[in-house]
Order: C-alpha cells, then sequence, then structure tokens
C-alpha cells in the first residue's frame, strides 16, 4: 500500500517535473517581471505583514509582541471602529455607484467617433489626471459667504448663514462621498473604454437578427458578456480605490478630522505610520484592510461572473 | 480573417460598408446626450480652472471671492516659471533629463514586462500559473503606505538606492499593468495562436506579431496610467542627489515659494496636468484607430 502510494507520488513528481520542462519558454517570459515582483513587491508584502506581529519605531530593531497590536486594535481602539465604519460606508456606497458610473460613461462615450470621443474621454477623465483636481472643491465648499457652494444656496434662501461644510460632522461624510464619486472615472473607466473597443462588431449585428431590441438590451445580452475580462478588472480596481480612501478625506477634512468624522482605515494607517511611527500597528492595519478587501473582491467576483445569464 | 475585404454574415464586401446604426432611438440618444453635457461640464471644471489660473494675472489670482474665468489673459505667470527656472542651482535640463529617462523607463519597461508576463497566464498551461495569478491580485490589495519602508530596506539592500533605478525597477513590477494585459489576452481566440504555431512561429514571434498588435488599445491605456504615475513621481525616498531629481520635484520647490510664487506655480500647476494630458491624448487617438484595422476577430 505505501509502495504504491510512493510510486504514485513518484510519478507524479515525475509528470510535474516533464511539464516543468515543457513550459520553459513560459517561464522564460514571467521571469522579467516577477523577478522584479518578488523584491519589490512580494517581500514587502510579507515583511509588512510580519512586522505586524511586532512593536516597531523605525528606529529600534522590532521587538515581537504577538497578537498585542490586533487585539489593540479590535478592541482598544476606538477610532478604529469609527475609521472601519466610516471605510464601509464609503466602500458599500461609492464602490457600485462609481463603477456603474465607469461602465455607462465608458458605453456612452463608446457611441461618438473620431476626435470628438478622444475629447470626450479627455473630459471625464480629467478629474484623475489634474494632479490635485481636489483644490477646486476647496473654492465650492470654502466654509464663509463666498464658497461657491454657500453663495448660490444664500442666493436662493435655502439657508441664512454660511456653512462650514468640512467642520460640521454631519456634513463631512457625505460631502466626501461626493467628492469621490466625482473623481471615480478613473483606472477602471479607462479599461471599460477600451475594452469597449474589442467588441466585436459583428455580434451586434447578429444579436440585431436575433431579437435584441434596444439598446439596453443590446448592453446586457451582447456587450457586457464580451467584456466580462475587463468588468472583473475594474472590479478589483473598484474595490482597491473605495477601500483606501484617504487622499482626498486628508485634503478636505484634514487629518484629524472634527470628530473623526472623515476618518477612514487608511487615514488611520497613516496617522499611526508617518506621524507616530508605530509602524507595527500601522502594518496590522494593512493587515486588516488587506483581509477585508480579498474577502470582499471573492464576493463581487462570484455576482460578476452571472453578468448576462 | 480576411485579406481582402470585409466579411459579413459570411459575405465578402470590397468597400467597407456604412456604418448602420442598430438598435439606437432618437429619444434615447437625446435623453444620453442631455446627460453627458450634464455631467461633463461637472467633469470638465479642474481643467477649466487650470488653465484659467494659469493666464490669470497676479492681481486676479488673489482676488476675493475667488473667479473662474480669467479677465485679462497674460503669460506673465510663464515669465515669472521661467524667471525662477533660470535662478535654479542644477540648470532645467537636468531635470527634464532626469525625468525623460525615468518616465520612459518606468512606461516602456512595466508595458513590456507586464505583457510579456501576461501572455503565458493568459494562454499557456503550466505547474504554478495559477499561484502566481492570484499573487498578483492579492498584491494589489495590501496598503502602500505600509510596504514603502520594507521597500525602502530592499532597495537600500540591492545597492540601487540613490539611482534612477531605484524608481525604474519598481514601477516595472506593479500588479496592476499584469492583471489588465492578462484579462486582455484572454479575448484572442486560441485559434489564432494556434495557427501560427502549426505555421512554426515561435512564442516570443507570435507574442510580438499576433499577441501585442491585438491587445493595442490595451498596452496603450496601460502605458497612459503608468506615465502619470512616473510622471507624478518626485522621488523625494529614493533620490539623494539634487541632480538625479526629477522636474516634478523641482517644479514642485517652485509652487512651495510662497505667495511671491503664486504666478509661477499657477503655471507649474499648468504644465504638471498638461504633459499627462497630451501624452493621453496622444495615446487615446491611437486606441481609436487601431481597432478599424485589427483582425481580432474570427
Amino acid at each position: 500500500m505505501a509502495s504504491r502510494e510512493a510510486s504514485f507520488i513518484a510519478m507524479k513528481q515525475g509528470k510535474l517535473r516533464y511539464q516543468i520542462k515543457k513550459s520553459k519558454t513560459s517561464y522564460l517570459m514571467l521571469a522579467p517581471f516577477f523577478v522584479l515582483f518578488f523584491f519589490f513587491t512580494i517581500l514587502p508584502v510579507f515583511a509588512s505583514i510580519l512586522l505586524s506581529f511586532t512593536d516597531f519605531n523605525m528606529l529600534e530593531f522590532p521587538e515581537f509582541v504577538g497578537w498585542t497590536n490586533y487585539i489593540r486594535l479590535l478592541v482598544n481602539d476606538d477610532i478604529f471602529l469609527i475609521a472601519l465604519k466610516n471605510t464601509l460606508i464609503f466602500a458599500v456606497v461609492t464602490g457600485p455607484v462609481s463603477y456603474i458610473m465607469c461602465l455607462l460613461f465608458a458605453w456612452i462615450i463608446n457611441e461618438f467617433k473620431g476626435k470628438l470621443r478622444a475629447f470626450l474621454t479627455l473630459v471625464f477623465y480629467a478629474p484623475s489626471i489634474c494632479g490635485n483636481a481636489y483644490m477646486i472643491w476647496l473654492i465650492i465648499l470654502s466654509g464663509d459667504r463666498y464658497g461657491y457652494l454657500n453663495g448660490l444656496l444664500l442666493k436662493y434662501d435655502f439657508i441664512n448663514e454660511a456653512i462650514l461644510w468640512m467642520k460640521t460632522e454631519k456634513y463631512v461624510l457625505p460631502v466626501l462621498i461626493v467628492v469621490q464619486l466625482w473623481l471615480s472615472l478613473g483606472t477602471g473607466f479607462l479599461a471599460f473604454i477600451a475594452g469597449l473597443q474589442t467588441v466585436d462588431k459583428s455580434l451586434y449585428e447578429a444579436g440585431a437578427i436575433d431579437g435584441v431590441k434596444n439598446r439596453w438590451q443590446e448592453l446586457w445580452f451582447i456587450t457586457l458578456p464580451a467584456m466580462k475580462p475587463q468588468l472583473m478588472f475594474g472590479a478589483v480596481m473598484q474595490i482597491t480605490q473605495s477601500f483606501a480612501i484617504a487622499d482626498i478625506s486628508i485634503q478636505l477634512a484634514g487629518n484629524p478630522s472634527v470628530n473623526y468624522a472623515g476618518a477612514t482605515v487608511v487615514t488611520h494607517l497613516l496617522d499611526y505610520g508617518t506621524v507616530r511611527f508605530e509602524m507595527g500597528y500601522a502594518s496590522a492595519i494593512a493587515t486588516i484592510l488587506f483581509i477585508l478587501m480579498v474577502g470582499t473582491n471573492k464576493f463581487v467576483q462570484k455576482i460578476l461572473r452571472r453578468v448576462g445569464e | 480573417m480576411a485579406k481582402i475585404g470585409y466579411v459579413i454574415n459570411g459575405k465578402r464586401h470590397f468597400f467597407k460598408p456604412k456604418d448602420k446604426k442598430i438598435n439606437r432611438s432618437r429619444a434615447g440618444n437625446g435623453m444620453l446626450f442631455f446627460l453627458m453635457i450634464v455631467f461633463g461640464i461637472l467633469m470638465a471644471a479642474p481643467l477649466v480652472m487650470i488653465g484659467n489660473n494659469a493666464l490669470k494675472p497676479l492681481d486676479e489670482l488673489f482676488q476675493y471671492p475667488p473667479k473662474i474665468f480669467v479677465r485679462n489673459p497674460s503669460f506673465e505667470n510663464f515669465k515669472d516659471l521661467f524667471v525662477a527656472m533660470n535662478s535654479s542651482w542644477i540648470p532645467f535640463s537636468r531635470y527634464i533629463f532626469n525625468t525623460i529617462i525615468i518616465t520612459v523607463g518606468g512606461t516602456a519597461g512595466h508595458v513590456l514586462f507586464a505583457s510579456l508576463a501576461a501572455y503565458p497566464l493568459a494562454k499557456h498551461k503550466f505547474p504554478g500559473k495559477n499561484l502566481l495569478f492570484r499573487m498578483v491580485i492579492l498584491s494589489m490589495m495590501f496598503s502602500w503606505t505600509v510596504t514603502q519602508i520594507p521597500n525602502y530596506m530592499i532597495i537600500s539592500w540591492l545597492h540601487i538606492n540613490n539611482t534612477y533605478l531605484a524608481l525604474i525597477l519598481p514601477a516595472c513590477s506593479f500588479g496592476m499593468g499584469l492583471y489588465l494585459m492578462k484579462q486582455f489576452m484572454e479575448q484572442i481566440p486560441d485559434s489564432l495562436l494556434e495557427s501560427a504555431r502549426l505555421d512554426g512561429a515561435s512564442e516570443f514571434y507570435i507574442f510580438r506579431k499576433i499577441v501585442m498588435p491585438n491587445v493595442k488599445p490595451a498596452w496603450l491605456t496601460l502605458a497612459i496610467f503608468q506615465f502619470q504615475q512616473m510622471w507624478g513621481n518626485t522621488g523625494s525616498m529614493f533620490l539623494r542627489d539634487e541632480e538625479l531629481k526629477p522636474l516634478q520635484y523641482a517644479l514642485q520647490q517652485i509652487t512651495g515659494g510662497g505667495t511671491a510664487r503664486a504666478g509661477a506655480s499657477a503655471a507649474v500647476t499648468f504644465i504638471i496636468a498638461a504633459i499627462p494630458i497630451i501624452f493621453f491624448l496622444i495615446c487615446q487617438s491611437n486606441v481609436l484607430e487601431t481597432m478599424t484595422s485589427s483582425g481580432m476577430k474570427e
């Protein structure tokens, strides 16, 4: 019995060795990317996960502390819980909405031709390409009478006095969500634009013969199934973006924001990593965020497999 | 794949048939057009603001409440910028040279390596394939902020600190590019590759002559993303020597000059946005050209 198992394993090993030998070209093509990937991505990620079990102030050698960081984070850190709640709200609202916006606008722009199309793509991609585009929101949301939003609301008597938008707890999160949505036509959007280009045009004609009646049916039954790989890609990008919102919160609401109304997991992480230099703790935050994203991704990919069915 | 003419529903046409729009109602067109205008104005706002600010003379820049549109446009700000550039300790041409090396190296290297690795992941079968691909996806979900410290240590350990390579090599290995390329390459029909193999083409030849031309929209898009990343990099973490620093760093020094440099920094903001936009437009118009001539589908 044991020897039979052993020979079975040996056979498998032989087969594996044969397969590896046969795939020499594949490995050769993978090598340049994956060698760099190992050094500059895999190693740092593993190092960070290890650091999350240590106390590390970036000056002294890290000291192993077991699960302490995680326990402190989940049990004693009230601000982390606020940040986690905000991040989940962000992700649940902006994630699906900006994903659909990316898809919808890419699809509409795809109806245009030539230079007009390139121009429209630029217009919609503008917030992502103009370095500090959120600057415009500082003027719009300025807390005095001269801020554009306050000015408009005062003029038409919706409000009696100027509102300090980014200093009033109840406005912070909704305003940040709006700004984030405005910024959301980024990576996924351009990937969809490129994906729509690769959809076989003759499918549409065939579809029209088969009884596809309007553009919405065409979208659902032909276009979307044909660009499933891009939809998957867009979803991953969307998850990594909506869970990692931090920049706009820090720029518009400050870090720390009023009563932590704009705190997210990543602003919390930045606070510990770049201000307090508690890298062990910051790494623990990153690891929890990582687990959260991986779980969400599993769930979303499952849903996307059903598109067009 | 027809070499001459166009094949539609099995019939060969020698002239390109006029694109007939199917399944498009006029009401729907109107509605979508309206939606585009409303959102387009919102989205274009930063472009409009940056352009106008660059042309505003100082008194208009400091005007309160701020106006979006410029009233007396002038090129004063750009003149101020040139004065500031000429007074810099290191000649500006050096910064421009550094930026070109870093941006071109990081963009071309990433697009090439990511595409080359994406091809076997999309189209070959070999042991370890799923593991490698899963690692790439997972890596995209780990916060970049915390990996910076280990990254710094690895770069020092490899002795490439304070060289261009410290920026270029990590940029070549971002997971996102590989994922994007792999997703597009999956759509290439296997029969196309199989017939090339039967003709005795090597895998590298197939990659160069069949795969890459067919996924041109993908790698042009990837080039846009990567160009933006590299162009925005100030290199402050890894480059110590002033002579190695990129343009972005030098320009931000000018912006940091406070109110005295307000005009110049409006011009800087304009230039910082303009370069990626020009690159974007070049790539996007090429994306459009490709698909009309590609023989991707059977």
